[in-house]
């Protein structure tokens, strides 16, 4: 079972390292991690997304509730959310392949942020699976285009409608 | 007006505040400051330890006993780690301590100066939480922070690193100690739900065959009074964990004594057997269930902690009692006595008789491979430490606060000195630390002066931490030490005799032991040796008494090396799968 838990957190120094280290420590696996102050500057919010059954996630969200400097945990899986992630790719592509690459990136509607005579860079935001599809798509394009190098943000999200995290 | 303190003064004076009497420590570079400002004052007696390791036992030892938290001061570097073992032995046990650690200068950190290490970074698994100070102005809030989290809740140790710069004597601050703490993210549990206290109580009274589970949880919670009436009142058993024996007085006849790996058969066949399971502030610990997929398979599952993480981790729960273990405790009394007074009387005739029916087996059980309470010394024979254990009970009338290490000769002690009251018995069962008897007693004697106070040790676990002999001189700590010798790891002995083929890798060291009697005289103190079945009395007789009143007495019991600890746990099995003795096999 896929998680994305969304952590409020006291913006202290080594707030995230507890967090961190709990996971080291009780063998969770930590898939995504993306941290950043919130408009409260007292507040960080960080996404994290995690997987295992019921009983582990469980687990997981006490021991996080524990940490003294978390103030809120909430599953956004448990109800309807916006999950986004921005990726970056920059691939080489070269003759017809260039049309092709460009081709997939708008069916995705991906945009290209930087271009050389061989290479695009390419910015794509959306759910996770989204963002697989189009490097899977790329690979599989059967043109001569190569991916030189990926970069992901990690999922952030939020609860749709009126749910709110907030203190 | 306001007064002016150095962040080293502030540091001591919120100690006083909070009404600390004692801090165990060591000093060292980073910590002189506080250690000069300790000098200046007469509210707080500093104990001087031989090494950081014992300051953190000797605090543990201190707060176990009396329910105030232990308070450690060391070093930076080598003084903070030394004290990692003690940090992290209270965190298992969930015991209430505040440790300062210095730290070397702000500037300084990070860049591998003389004795600097990350203490916030090395101890962070093993505290409930730490603090390092980034300005001296922030020390009195920091203290009452850090006390607050240590003793509230789930109690733990707190860590508050202090880089040497914030105590500086020549830098002056405001000084006021906060009366209250905002945590918003900090909200620990002092009740609990009364709806569940209903369900409980309903499960409670249409049981045929419960039992209930204690553990520490109830001595930490000081709740043993409510639970001792819950107990008498609904007739039901109880079973304690290593950590909860005292909570319920272990003469009484409700009392099975200890569950688990070592426990008695009783306890184990009642756990098993049970319709019922009702734990009160214990976590169903790996030593306690078994294999938790055969754990007992029949009972409903009630769950008391104040740590929600602790319900549903190991073995599902039916009822969650998440809450304060007192407040739960007394409410549970209350509705119980509530509830059971609108029974009719044709259903309370009817959970008399399951009851009845109960007991009568927990009673065949008991009789059938209970522990003999009742050893003899025989002539010509080495010492049991079993026999050795009784003895101690019967000289010191079962009132003794007593301390052990880890091995052998602490499951002797759990299972033969019978404990009454709580916080008497004090021992690391989490974290299973060898070292931790002699420096706990020691925490035990200063925080119960008049107390006689008695440490159960191995050979093995005492030369862990024999240095602090020196400490009991310095500060007439009259301790007797109950040394149960059999010349090797008796436990690690045992696993290899019943799991290796007998090969004792590691375990066996009697050629180079030293003589335990000069060497506590050596140390200043009062060294007895007894290796004759028929003269342990009159040694045990010896070392309580009124003569060594005031003197440290280390009694070497010489014991019979080969005894194992049973009944034992089958490996894999349920709890109703022990081996009774070195020639019963499982007994289910």
């Amino acid at each position: 079972m896929r998680s994305i838990l969304a952590v409020l957190l006291e913006n202290e120094p080594g707030a995230l390292s507890r967090v961190v280290g709990l996971f080291a420590q009780r063998n969770y696996n930590i898939e995504s991690l993306t941290v950043a102050p919130t408009e409260d500057p007292t507040l960080s919010r960080l996404t994290l997304t995690t997987s295992g059954d019921a009983n582990k996630i469980s687990q997981i969200r006490k021991q996080l509730d524990k940490l003294v400097e978390v103030v809120r945990v909430v599953d956004l899986c448990d109800s309807p959310h916006v999950e986004r992630e921005l990726l970056l790719i920059k691939v080489r592509a070269q003759g017809d392949a260039r049309q092709e690459v460009k081709r997939s990136a708008d069916i995705f509607r991906g945009q290209i942020v930087d271009v050389t005579a061989q290479t695009y860079t390419i910015q794509l935001v959306g759910p996770s699976a989204k963002l697989d599809a189009f490097v899977k798509a790329v690979e599989d394009s059967g043109v001569d285009a190569t991916i030189l190098e990926v970069v992901r943000t990690g999922v952030s999200g939020l609860g749709r409608g009126d749910q709110v995290l907030s203190l | 007006m306001t007064e002016m303190l150095s962040g080293g003064d502030m540091l001591i004076r919120a100690l006083q505040d909070e009404g600390v009497e004692y801090i165990f420590g060591y000093p060292g570079g980073s910590a002189l400051h506080i250690y000069d400002a300790i000098f200046r004052q007469q509210k707080i007696e500093h104990i001087l330890v031989r090494h950081e390791q014992a300051a953190t036992h000797m605090a543990d030892g201190y707060a176990r006993s009396t329910g105030d938290p232990g308070v450690v001061l060391v070093t930076s570097g080598p003084g903070a780690t030394n004290a990692i073992t003690g940090i992290a032995t209270a965190y298992m046990d969930s015991i209430p301590m505040v440790v300062i650690s210095g730290q070397v200068p702000s500037d300084l950190i990070g860049s591998d100066a003389f004795q600097e290490t990350d203490m916030v970074g090395i101890s962070r698994p093993v505290v409930k939480h730490s603090f390092m100070v980034r300005d001296a102005s922030e020390i009195p809030a920091v203290v009452k922070k850090a006390f607050y989290i240590a003793t509230t809740g789930r109690p733990g140790p707190v860590v508050i690193d202090v880089p040497k710069d914030t105590t500086d004597p020549s830098a002056t601050h405001e000084y006021e100690y906060p009366s209250e703490v905002n945590l918003r993210s900090y909200r620990p549990a002092f009740e609990g739900d009364r709806t569940q206290v209903n369900r409980a109580v309903q499960a409670l009274l249409s049981a045929k065959r419960p039992v209930f589970y204690v553990g520490g949880g109830v001595i930490q919670a000081d709740a043993e009074t409510p639970l001792r009436e819950l107990v008498k009142a609904s007739r039901v058993p109880v079973a304690s964990t290593l950590m909860g024996l005292g909570a319920y007085p272990g003469t009484d006849e409700q009392s099975l004594g200890m569950l688990g790996m070592h426990g008695t058969y009783e306890a184990n066949m009642a756990m098993h057997e049970a319709d019922l399971i009702f734990a009160l502030g214990a976590r169903f610990d790996d030593r306690v269930t078994n294999n938790p997929d055969k754990f007992s398979p029949k009972a409903t599952v009630v769950h008391l902690d104040v740590d929600p993480a602790s319900v549903d981790k190991i073995i599902s729960s039916d009822i969650a009692l998440i809450g304060d273990a007192q407040w739960v405790l007394n409410t549970l009394w209350e509705v119980y006595q509530d509830q059971e007074s609108q029974r009719d009387e044709a259903t309370r005739q009817k959970q008399r008789q399951d009851l009845d029916q109960w007991w009568q087996r927990l009673g065949e059980w008991r009789s059938a491979h209970g522990l003999n309470h009742n050893l003899e010394p025989q002539k010509d024979q080495s010492i049991l430490p079993q026999l050795a254990v009784q003895t101690l009970y019967r000289v010191t009338k079962g009132e003794a606060f007593v301390t052990s290490d880890v091995g052998q000769h602490q499951m002797f002690a759990a299972q033969y000195y019978h404990f009454d009251e709580p916080r008497r018995w004090i021992n690391s069962g989490g974290l299973g630390t060898m070292g931790f008897g002699l420096p706990s007693a020691m925490g035990v004697q200063m925080g119960n002066p008049e107390a006689v106070v008695a440490c159960v040790t191995g050979e093995g676990s005492f030369m862990m931490n024999m240095q602090e002999l020196s400490t009991c001189l310095q500060y007439g700590l009259p301790i007797k030490i109950i040394n149960l010798n059999n010349q090797a790891l008796g436990m690690v002995k045992q696993w290899q005799d019943m799991q290796y083929g007998g090969r004792h890798s590691q375990s066996t060291y009697s050629d180079s032991l030293p003589d335990f009697k000069t060497l506590a005289e050596a140390f200043g103190h009062v060294g007895i040796r007894v290796s004759e079945a028929m003269e342990l009395d009159a040694a045990m007789e010896e070392a309580f008494s009124e003569k060594n009143k005031d003197r440290l007495v280390f009694l070497d019991v010489w014991v019979d090396p080969h005894e194992h600890v049973y009944p034992m746990a089958i490996k894999g099995g349920a709890m109703s799968d022990m081996i009774l003795s070195k020639t019963q096999g499982a007994a289910s």
